[in-house]
């Protein structure tokens, strides 16, 4: 009997089998790291738990170069993986190359229109058919400071940049480095488009970094975010030269220095440290009006056999899923892509970021982070950080970087 | 048949590796060239576009500090690891005691890796750590050596890194050369009363022209190729004040999806070792003619 019992069951799953494929997907991503690779073994869980085969191909390398390498190589022989972690406008550059899936009947399906906020949503699009499909929300331009070092020295978290010019001033005084910070380019330009965004004004720097419109990036107004730079220069300590990003947050949490400006990711640090938000350590947006944010997200290829389409579908499904979104984004201390998530497990940064991401939707300031490869294609983003991080590490005027720029978006067209 | 065999037997065992090398050597530095005359960015495009690739090189400040930091590095690399080998071998070329010991000692760091050597300078170099801090410790507080943070010095970090780890190479190969000419001339000359330093001067030195050149020839293709030493040591900062050609063609090929842009630098590299590389070749040649 019982023999005959599985012997049916198995003809039934066989059966099952062959009336819809058994969903197969091959994922290409960079998340390597521990907390990165936690979450994604929270997406393959899911997957699996919904019958489906998760065929995992991580490439270590934190910036993703290498994936891209890979990903480069896999689509020229014509064997491109289900899907693979890309952002911003490389999405578009590889749909041009004619390689990527229409997602569309999913996003449909799932309503993605409705609890996407726009302009995020606007990533995934390419030509109108939906593409790729987002995991976070990275908000990129916050400031991080040791609520300790503050109290003592009297200061409050600044909300012009000329208060945070006369706190510096302060903790410089109190022989305190007044910001932490990692001299490599990536990270240059990251206070770089914080200070743009501060003092250009979201408007302003829509202009400069999405549209690049030569008279704003000429402007007088560019002008002061370079002079603001140079003081920012004075506020760092002599030997920040080629230091990581998390060595920087790390001064802030020993009190060596006040404050830093860095991504969402560093709240991982302060947390993993066990350090306690509003407590420990405080955390704002910087000064000015604005958002700006880095999605991670999946962008689907065009691939072959209704299995590995049904691995496509069952995939996008999930990552844009209120479960995954919520899970995911505890483990990588982003925020959930879309809006209608409860926040009740998150913490008080994460909450502050989602109520932001929402009013600057509506205002229309949420705007990608050009620093994060969200608002400009690699060549384009990579003239202005060359400008930018050259600017800092040397005594080039305002004037001098502000005609270098212009030139070097020209020269990368 | 058999007579066939005879006659081509070495055109068979050589067309593998010579087909290997048209294709794979000469049949993509055709590609690179290709691929430099167009508008490629994230993939390969075959449509000619002429040089526009090679006026966006020569327009961009980061392809001049590339450029320039080569000629630096390679000039003040080149000299003094020579300079430098040549003294080493011949204080090694004495007589002495413990010649084995110590050519092994100058010659171990050649096994080491470049990444292992950057690394491990970076934090010899680091002010917050290494020699400036530990001399502060001393008591001279004034003492400064920040050359790593310091962009119009770092350059020179990458100098001091990479005659570390060749010069001891360099004393090998002039070792040998200074074992390898005939000792009967030197004999002779001691008999004559000629002082140490003039045969240094006068005989041994000219006859070990070849390896001069070959010397050259090997340090001049490691200034050329250094990547991995500029990634560890300095990250190609501050900015990008210590890139060079080689890493600039990573950051556009592998960072910025500008393909085409990072195959016109590839040319011009190519270029700059040909300079380098055919008038040896030549030189080479024309001896074994005559």
């Amino acid at each position: 009997m019982k023999i005959y019992l599985t012997g049916a069951a198995s003809a039934l799953a066989l059966g099952a089998t062959l009336a819809h494929a058994e969903p197969q997907a091959e994922v290409l991503h960079y998340w390597t790291s521990g907390g990165e690779a936690k979450s994604v073994a929270v997406l393959q869980e899911e997957f699996a738990a919904n019958g489906g085969t998760w065929t995992d191909m991580p490439v270590a390398g934190g910036g993703g170069d290498a994936a891209m390498t890979a990903l480069r190589a896999r689509v020229l022989s014509g064997n491109a993986p289900t899907a693979v972690q890309l952002k911003g406008p490389a999405i578009q550059e590889w749909y041009e190359e004619g390689v990527l899936a229409d997602i569309s009947n999913v996003a449909e399906a799932q309503n993605w229109a409705e609890v996407l906020p726009e302009s995020i949503a606007s990533h995934m699009k390419c030509e109108g058919t939906w593409c790729a499909a987002p995991v976070n929300v990275h908000r990129v331009d916050w400031i991080w400071a040791n609520a300790d070092v503050l109290e003592a020295n009297g200061i409050e978290m600044p909300t012009t940049w000329d208060a945070f010019n006369a706190a510096a001033d302060t903790l410089q005084a109190a022989g305190i480095t007044p910001l932490a910070h990692g001299g490599q380019a990536w990270q240059d330009a990251t206070i770089f488009e914080a200070v743009a965004l501060g003092i250009l004004g979201p408007e302003g720097y829509r202009k400069a970094f999405v549209d690049l419109d030569m008279d704003t990036l000429k402007s007088d107004e560019m002008k002061a975010v370079f002079d603001q730079m140079r003081k920012m220069r004075g506020y760092v300590d002599d030997n920040f030269s080629g230091r990581d990003w998390n060595l920087a947050t790390a001064m802030v949490m020993n009190g060596e220095a006040a404050f830093q400006i860095m991504g969402d990711w560093a709240k991982g640090e302060f947390t993993a440290a066990g350090k306690v938000p509003g407590e420990d350590f405080l955390c704002a947006s910087t000064p000015g009006e604005g958002f700006l944010y880095n999605v991670d997200s999946f962008a689907m290829f065009e691939v072959e056999g209704d299995d590995k389409r049904a691995g496509q579908e069952l995939l996008a499904e999930l990552v844009v899923g209120k479960n995954f979104q919520e899970v995911f984004n505890l483990n990588k201390g982003s925020i959930p892509a879309r809006t209608d998530v409860s926040l009740e497990k998150f913490d008080q940064c994460a909450e502050l970021s989602s109520a932001d991401m929402t009013a600057s939707s509506d205002s229309g300031s949420l705007l990608p982070s050009y620093a994060h490869g969200m608002a400009l294609r690699g060549a384009q983003a990579g003239a202005i950080t060359d400008v930018v991080t050259a600017h800092f590490n040397s005594d080039m005027s305002s004037d001098e970087a502000v005609q270098m720029l212009a030139d070097a978006v020209a020269n990368s067209m | 048949m058999t007579k066939w065999l005879e006659e081509n037997t070495p055109k068979l065992v050589l067309a593998p590796s010579f087909i290997a090398v048209l294709v794979f050597v000469y049949g993509f530095i055709g590609w690179t060239a290709w691929v430099s005359l167009t508008r490629s960015r994230l993939m390969p495009r075959y449509e000619i576009e002429g040089l526009i690739q090679y006026d966006r090189l020569f327009a961009s400040p980061r392809w001049d500090t590339a450029l320039n930091n080569l000629f630096i590095f390679g000039a003040l690399f080149i000299v003094i690891a020579m300079v430098l080998g040549l003294v080493l071998a011949i204080l090694l070329d004495q007589n002495i005691r413990t010649e084995g010991a110590l050519r092994t000692i100058y010659l171990y760091p050649m096994a080491l890796s470049m990444i292992v050597t950057g690394t491990a300078w970076k934090w010899i170099l680091n002010p917050g750590l290494g020699i400036e801090k530990t001399v502060q410790g001393w008591g001279f507080e004034t003492f400064e050596f920040d050359w790593l943070v310091d962009p119009d010095m770092a350059i020179y970090t990458i100098v001091l890194a990479a005659i570390w780890q060749s010069s001891g190479f360099v004393m090998a190969l002039f070792l040998a050369g200074l074992r390898s000419v005939d000792g009967e001339i030197i004999k002779a000359a001691q008999v004559d009363g000629i002082p140490t330093w003039r045969v240094y001067t006068a005989i041994i030195l000219p006859s070990m022209a070849p390896i001069f050149l070959s010397a050259f020839i090997v340090l001049s293709h490691l200034a050329i190729k250094s990547f991995d030493l500029v990634i560890a040591l300095t990250g190609g900062g501050p900015g990008y004040a210590t890139d060079l050609p080689a890493t600039y063609m990573y950051a556009m090929a592998f960072s910025r999806g500008d393909i085409g842009q990072a195959a016109s630098s590839a040319m011009v590299m190519m270029m700059v070792v040909f300079a380098i590389v055919v008038p040896y070749l030549y030189s080479e040649l024309r001896t074994r003619d005559d």
